[in-house]
């Protein structure tokens, strides 16, 4: 009976016509309260799973596990300990013994593990759960069943359930999970059923609901995946790199005899369907013959996925592991996607030939995929969660906060930031920050957008300064790290561009070094080489963090969430002194001012400066690997630590430290007033509440307070000083780094041309001059010295006034 | 003999009698390596081991204990096998365990679904033979090994044979490469087609018909023109030790069965995939790890363990250093035209090695960039000179064409799954000769400035990103970079010499040739020796020198600022340490720092000189 109820699914499956009838007919018969349903028949329909009938007859997508089920299945295992809730008759018998039962080879009682879950599903309640799936849930209540309600209106029959939840409600049940996937799952899937219909009776969907467990801890990565794990269900993380053509493998044969046109169906065993040699109808031998199109068939692909580059050895290769997506999970990642998968852990020996008297003694393994979940998903929809969900132990998080509570913490961390790089020490402050960022805040409601929370900084200064090793260490310390040399890279290498796969014709949408370096940092080395249009691609991401691509019919925005760390050396070898900092590395003022910090990297050539640098390099040459580590921290711990405060940290502004902030953007712009000009944008106040939430992150702290505020101000003033003094007056000019001109340049521009206006005017009715003479008359005439250049510049200017043109050498007024 | 060498011959036994005692305690696998390493640990025993580097495969009895020295190329994915299974004994008819470790294939009839059933993990290495080994190199190695006599059934009468085959190795060479169907040309055929070459001609296209079968399976070799086993190496133990690009001598058990490749069966995999993975055992044999050895380097004049041999080896041949270090100076001027600065530096460049890292920066690199080489053909002969010094090298000729079309950077092959080996997957102080002569004004394609980006990246940081499509993997490496060019190199390097030839050969050929000819076989050994024992001696710097240093360093910026910098100070330092260590003294002397700022004063004032007369030419 069982299988007829599961037949008439099939046969519906491959015909393609689904009647509706037996479906709704087979949900009703779920519901326990239903006294006709409560029959033997109903209760074995679920349960039978167990045995390796595919999962119910109800019209669901039974494949789904018995791919698994099927071929790797042992027979003995399947025994149930003593009379089994199998199949017919099999309610009274569960009832009657109660506890006892368990299936065979396992602790689990259906029965127990049944109520338990549903309990679970009833009751659980997550008040602090920030998963993005959660997302318009009241949280305070339970949780799942929040989401069956959600089942019956979108009429998708799959339940997402996080192991982590099962853990910290029942741990024993989320042991007999992890343990026994296989048994446990079809429970589930009993239980939550009987809930839904419960609840909702009314409700029709496609198929049963499917349980889909994921995020198990039992497994993280994909190397320390041994025997042990074999069968159990595990999660681990990488990425697609090769995904196969659909395959359909059959589930059941249909078979029919040529004699007496009797059909048997046949189903999958091991891999394998054992023909029937006999009719059981007409008993003539061989004469069933196979029907392909009423045989059952189910999707499956094979997905190859490898360890993600981040939690590997240095040193040796990523490792390959084999995925079978069933059914609607087919196609549903693409390579190149960075995935969680959780599933079942299989190894299958090789098959014997009867032909051969050895066999190869190794096993061929896989993960039957139960649940996927893109990591990189989450990064499209824009939804904040740090994708590199870093475990830590508990041990580490207590060492990291010991580290924290230091006084010195910001001081140690900051040294321990490329030590082979000597001094700099506002520099490795100011990357530090960047490495922490700022708080992301949302303003999308309020229509301002995102604001951007990274942190950008140039170093500009004389070559050999070890800017590039500076670079070089950030690119590897970070996980999402990204560099690329402004002289080799192009604009499609930096954004995204667009490839014709070859096997699929399909375009395909490749991401460049800054989409890629989404969440971390993008270190541009030779900034200063960089072409025009290549550079001009940065404007859009340094401020508003996204990318938009509009290139062969594929128009979309990308978030491009990425601080730069740039560095550029001056246009003449040497960094001239007396030029400001536009002048010596000849880029637009518009990027410029995107940079947060704009730091020198300049030879300070002074003798105590000179010693202690002799004495750093020399120790650098001589010391032993133990000395080093003494004396600072390791790269993990400041890699961890970083991870950490990104992942868990999110600090936002107090009363004092917001009225700090506000002083200091006042006293800021007051600065300027005085002298006439703008001494300060909204922008510098936008990144001194990054610096102070960055430095807030880094003492582990909640609350950005003054402290952080006086920090960032001490930074960003510093950074000033270095890159937006005026060489002609001394002072700090942000304008310098806003407008491309400091504020003194501007007024004397003014000055000369007010000059030439009155001299001209003065000479009273000339219709034209000489070019050469306006210029000597101008020279002659002026105590300052007045170069070419500021006549020419004089010149244009009063030609936009409409007071006079040029052409070639002679001046016509107008 | 035989009973004595049992372990050698019938090494599986040995371990089954070992599983057999034991019980099924788990133990028994720790004491078999035990056993193993106890037996390689005596005198001279681990020269009884067969070595597959020289001696051809179809000579070495299946299942017996084999040597390999080898470079890790590729780790494939581990696998689970049956580490112990039931099955039953024909004989008997009783259920007996048996031991899967070890081996590729179980009996039939294993129960599949006994309790008793063990699995275990293990993991497969590709493994290649170190590339770029001089040919000197693998004829003494050849030479030592065949001195006592092996115990497989490869007579001694054939060795002769084997040896020639090995000596034809590097004539064949070039001569494969004249074939128009390798894909990279490289190396130009060797100039001197003496009487010799011509005399070998025929044996070696005999002898290379088999190496020919085998290219069409790509045994994936990093260099062009390689030759020898590549090998699946099992690993069961400490799996986490061993690195890619790893020199290894690994002792192991010899697998050849045929059945292997007939197993093939219909799966997943991809045909190409099958190929890499399950290449026929005849040409690919499988070795199950015992014991393996890391290499610190693969001089064979060299004892190569960290024994009381080599210590003693070391303090004897101590006493030698600096006169063999005259000697060898002497000969590098010659060779360098005259040039004694030159040789020195070309010295030093040679015993260079990055003897630790600070983050990311590789402290004791030192890249020699000789400018001003003479064309036509020197930097070739040249190279020819180096490597007969050093015990591995290998020439890049950077012509256009090369550059364009050779792959240099590994790259993952996600079909085939395996890591296609590159041109820069060397092993460790592997001398890379980069002939920048042969490089024309032309178009560099997109490979091109790939090609020439991975040459800088190793150059400055000493790592080379492999593609793996989806992302770069960075691996660390230590190769010494010489690069030969006319004018400045358009690669960074960590010094320029520019040539000054005292000499003007009319023929430079016969010149150089002559030079060669004139020192004996026990003196370049002397030199080889020298080369691979300089690089491993310990080096420090005492407190008071360090300020000696420091004052200096002072004093020189005092002068004048712009002429030193921070970069002039880490080459110096390395100089210094350099030459200390060529001298054969472990702490840096006020002498030994005078000496190398001196030096780099003289090479510096010759760079100036070189930049003004350029300055003056357009």
């Amino acid at each position: 009976q069982v299988i007829d109820c599961f037949l008439c699914y099939r046969t519906a499956s491959v015909t393609c016509a689904p009647s509706l009838g037996p479906k709704v007919n087979v949900f009703s018969s779920v519901l326990p309260s239903e006294v006709d349903m409560s029959s033997p028949l109903m209760y074995g329909t679920p349960s039978s799973r167990v045995e390796g009938t595919p999962r119910s007859g109800v019209g669901g997508t039974p494949a789904r596990q018995r791919p698994d089920l099927g071929s790797i299945r042992k027979a003995p295992q399947v025994d149930l300990h003593s009379e089994p809730p199998s199949a017919d008759g099999a309610v009274a018998s569960e009832q009657a013994l109660g506890q006892k039962l368990v299936i065979w080879g396992t602790d689990v009682n259906v029965g127990t593990c049944k109520e338990k879950f549903q309990r679970f599903l009833q009751r659980f309640i997550d008040p602090t759960s920030n998963e993005d799936e959660n997302a318009g849930l009241d949280l305070n209540e339970p949780l799942y069943m929040q989401k069956l309600e959600e089942i019956s209106v979108v009429g998708e029959p799959v339940l997402n359930v996080n192991c982590s939840h099962v853990q910290s409600f029942d741990a024993d049940l989320y042991r007999q999970l992890i343990s026994y996937p296989q048994e446990v799952i079809p429970t589930f899937d009993m239980a939550v059923n009987e809930l839904f219909f419960e609840r909702f009776p009314d409700s029709i969907l496609e198929h049963q609901i499917q349980v889909r467990p994921y995020n198990a801890l039992k497994t993280r990565n994909m190397r320390s995946l041994n025997p042990e794990d074999i069968d159990q269900m595990i999660t681990i993380s990488g990425m697609v790199i090769r995904t196969s053509q659909l395959i359909p493998e059959m589930q059941e044969a249909f078979f029919q005899c040529q004699v007496c046109a009797f059909s048997t169906r046949v189903e999958v065993d091991r891999g394998r369907i054992a023909e029937p040699a006999v009719c059981r109808n007409c008993n003539t031998t061989h004469s069933l013959a196979l029907i392909h199109n009423r045989s059952a068939f189910s999707d499956k692909q094979m997905i190859k996925v490898q360890e993600s580059p981040d939690d590997m050895p240095a040193g040796q290769t990523p490792h390959t592991t084999i995925v079978y997506a069933h059914n609607d999970l087919v196609d549903k990642v693409q390579p190149g996607d960075r995935i969680n998968i959780t599933g079942i852990y299989r190894a299958v020996p090789m098959r014997e030939n009867p032909r051969q008297s050895n066999v190869k003694s190794v096993y061929k393994t896989h993960i039957d995929v139960i649940h996927f979940r893109k990591t990189d998903e989450k990064r499209l929809h824009g939804l904040d969660e740090d994708s590199d969900q870093k475990l830590f132990t508990e041990e580490r998080v207590q060492i990291l906060k010991e580290l924290a509570s230091k006084p010195d913490v910001y001081d140690r961390l900051s040294s321990a930031l490329a030590p082979s790089i000597y001094e700099h020490e506002d520099i490795k402050k100011g990357i530090l920050l960047q490495l922490f960022g700022g708080t992301r805040k949302d303003f999308s409601q309020t229509g301002r957008g995102n604001f951007r929370a990274e942190v950008n900084i140039l170093l500009c200064g004389d070559p050999g300064t070890s800017k590039s090793q500076l670079l070089q260490y950030v690119f590897n310390l970070v996980p999402r790290g990204q560099y690329t040399s402004g002289k080799g890279s192009s604009a499609v290498g930096l954004t995204a561009y667009v490839m014709k796969d070859p096997e699929t014709k399909q375009l395909v949408l490749q991401t460049g070094a800054l989409v890629l370096s989404d969440n971390g940092i993008c270190c541009i080395d030779e900034f200063d080489k960089m072409s025009d249009s290549t550079r001009s691609v940065l404007h859009e991401v340094m401020e508003q963090q996204t990318l938009s691509i509009a290139k062969a019919g594929i128009i979309c925005q990308l978030n491009a969430r990425t601080s730069v760390l740039a560095a550029a050396n001056p246009v003449e070898s040497q960094w001239n002194p007396k030029k400001t900092t536009i002048e010596n590395i000849q880029l637009p003022h518009t990027l410029l001012s995107r940079f947060d910090l704009i730091f020198l990297m300049l030879d300070p050539q002074d003798e105590a400066y000179d010693r202690r640098l002799a004495h750093h390099l020399v120790a650098l040459y001589y010391q032993s690997e133990e000395q080093i580590e003494e004396e600072f921290l390791d790269m993990a711990v400041l890699k961890d630590y970083i991870a950490y405060a990104r992942t868990y940290i999110n600090p936002r502004l107090n009363e004092e430290a917001s009225q700090a902030l506000i002083e200091a953007y006042v006293d800021m712009r007051k600065i300027g007033s005085g002298r006439g000009m703008v001494s300060a944008y909204p922008r510098q106040l936008e990144s001194l509440i990054r610096l102070a939430e960055a430095h807030a992150k880094v003492r582990f702290s909640d609350k950005v307070e003054t402290i952080d505020v006086e920090e960032a101000k001490r930074l960003q003033r510093e950074a000033l000083k270095q890159s937006a003094t005026d060489p002609r007056t001394g002072f700090v000019d942000i304008s310098i780094l806003t407008t491309g001109m400091s504020a003194t340049a501007r007024k004397r521009k003014e000055e000369v041309a007010q000059a030439l206006k009155k001299m001209i005017q003065s000479k009273g009715k000339t219709p034209a001059m000489k070019y050469q003479q306006l210029f000597d008359d101008l020279r002659g005439q002026s105590e300052a010295a007045i170069t070419k250049d500021m006549f020419e510049e004089a010149l244009r200017a009063l030609a936009d006034e409409d007071y006079l043109t040029v052409t070639g050498k002679t001046v016509r007024l107008l | 003999m035989p009973s004595s060498h049992d372990w050698i011959n019938k090494p599986l036994g040995v371990v089954e009698a070992m599983f057999a005692q034991s019980n099924s305690n788990p133990e028994w696998e720790a004491k078999v390596l035990e056993y193993f390493k106890g037996q390689l640990k005596e005198k001279e025993s681990h020269s009884w081991v067969p070595s597959l580097n020289d001696v051809p495969l179809h000579y070495l009895k299946p299942n017996s204990l084999v040597k390999f020295r080898c470079l890790v190329q590729d780790m494939f994915d581990p696998e689970f096998y049956m580490g112990v299974y039931e099955t039953v004994d024909p004989s008997t008819k009783a259920n007996v365990l048996r031991c899967g470790k070890y081996k590729d294939v179980t009996e039939c009839g294993v129960d599949l679904n006994s309790r008793n059933t063990v699995t275990a993990e293990r993991q497969t290495f590709y493994c290649v033979p170190i590339p770029g080994e001089s040919p000197w190199a693998k004829e003494i190695s050849f030479l030592s090994a065949a001195r006592v006599v092996p115990s497989t059934s490869y007579v001694p009468s054939r060795q002769k044979r084997s040896y020639e085959e090995d000596d034809d190795d590097m004539d064949t060479q070039p001569q494969k490469q004249r074939e128009p169907h390798t894909e990279t040309p490289q190396i130009q055929p060797h100039g001197n087609g003496d009487s010799k070459r011509q005399e070998t001609e025929a044996p070696s296209s005999q002898t290379t018909t088999p190496s020919d079968c085998s290219s069409h399976l790509d045994l994936n070799f990093p260099l062009p023109g390689e030759r020898g086993p590549a090998c699946l190496v099992k690993v069961y133990e400490g799996l986490d030790s061993f690195k890619l690009n790893d020199t290894l001598e690994i002792y192991g058990i010899l697998s050849v069965n045929p059945v292997l490749t007939v197993l093939g069966e219909e799966n997943m995999e991809t045909p190409e995939e099958q190929r890499a993975h399950d290449p026929p055992a005849s040409l690919v044999p499988r070795l199950h790890m015992l014991y393996a050895r890391p290499l610190q380097h693969n001089n064979p004049l060299l004892p190569s363990a960290p024994t009381e041999d080599q210590s003693a080896f070391v303090s004897s041949f101590l006493v030698e250093m600096a006169s063999v270090r005259a000697e060898l100076l002497a000969y590098l001027t010659h060779v360098l035209l005259g040039d004694g600065l030159a040789a020195e530096y070309l010295l030093l460049h040679l015993i260079s090695d990055v003897y630790t890292r600070r983050d990311v920066l590789p402290l004791g690199k030192f890249t020699l960039n000789l400018s001003g080489c003479p064309l036509n053909s020197y930097t070739e002969r040249l190279y020819q000179i180096v490597q007969q010094l050093v015990p591995c090298s290998y020439r890049l000729s950077m012509s256009l064409h090369t550059m364009n079309s050779m792959r240099l950077v590994p790259k993952k092959d996600y079909v085939a799954n395996r890591l296609v080996s590159g041109a820069l997957q060397l092993a460790r102080n592997t001398s890379l000769f980069l002939d920048e002569t042969q490089l024309e004004q032309g178009q560099l394609d997109s490979s091109g400035v790939r090609n020439i980006t991975a040459l800088g990246n190793l150059i400055s940081w000493q790592k080379v990103d492999y593609d793996f499509s989806y992302h770069q993997m960075e691996f660390p490496c230590n190769i010494n970079v010489l690069v030969t060019s006319e004018g400045r190199s358009l690669l960074p390097s960590d010094c320029q010499v520019p040539l000054q030839p005292q000499v003007t050969p009319p023929n430079m050929e016969e010149y150089l040739t002559t030079i060669h000819m004139a020192q004996f076989t026990s003196q370049i050994n002397k030199f080889r020796v020298y080369l691979s024992l300089a690089r491993t001696l310990d080096y420090s710097i005492s407190d008071e020198v360090t300020k000696a240093v420091e004052d200096d360093f002072v004093d020189m910026r005092k002068d004048d600022p712009q002429s030193v910098t921070a970069e002039d100070l880490h080459r110096m330092l390395v100089v210094a340490r350099l030459l200390s260590l060529s001298l054969g003294q472990t702490t840096l002397s006020r002498d030994g720092w005078m000496r190398a700022k001196h030096i780099d004063m003289l090479r510096r004032s010759r760079t100036e000189q070189q930049k003004s007369l350029n300055g003056n030419e357009p």
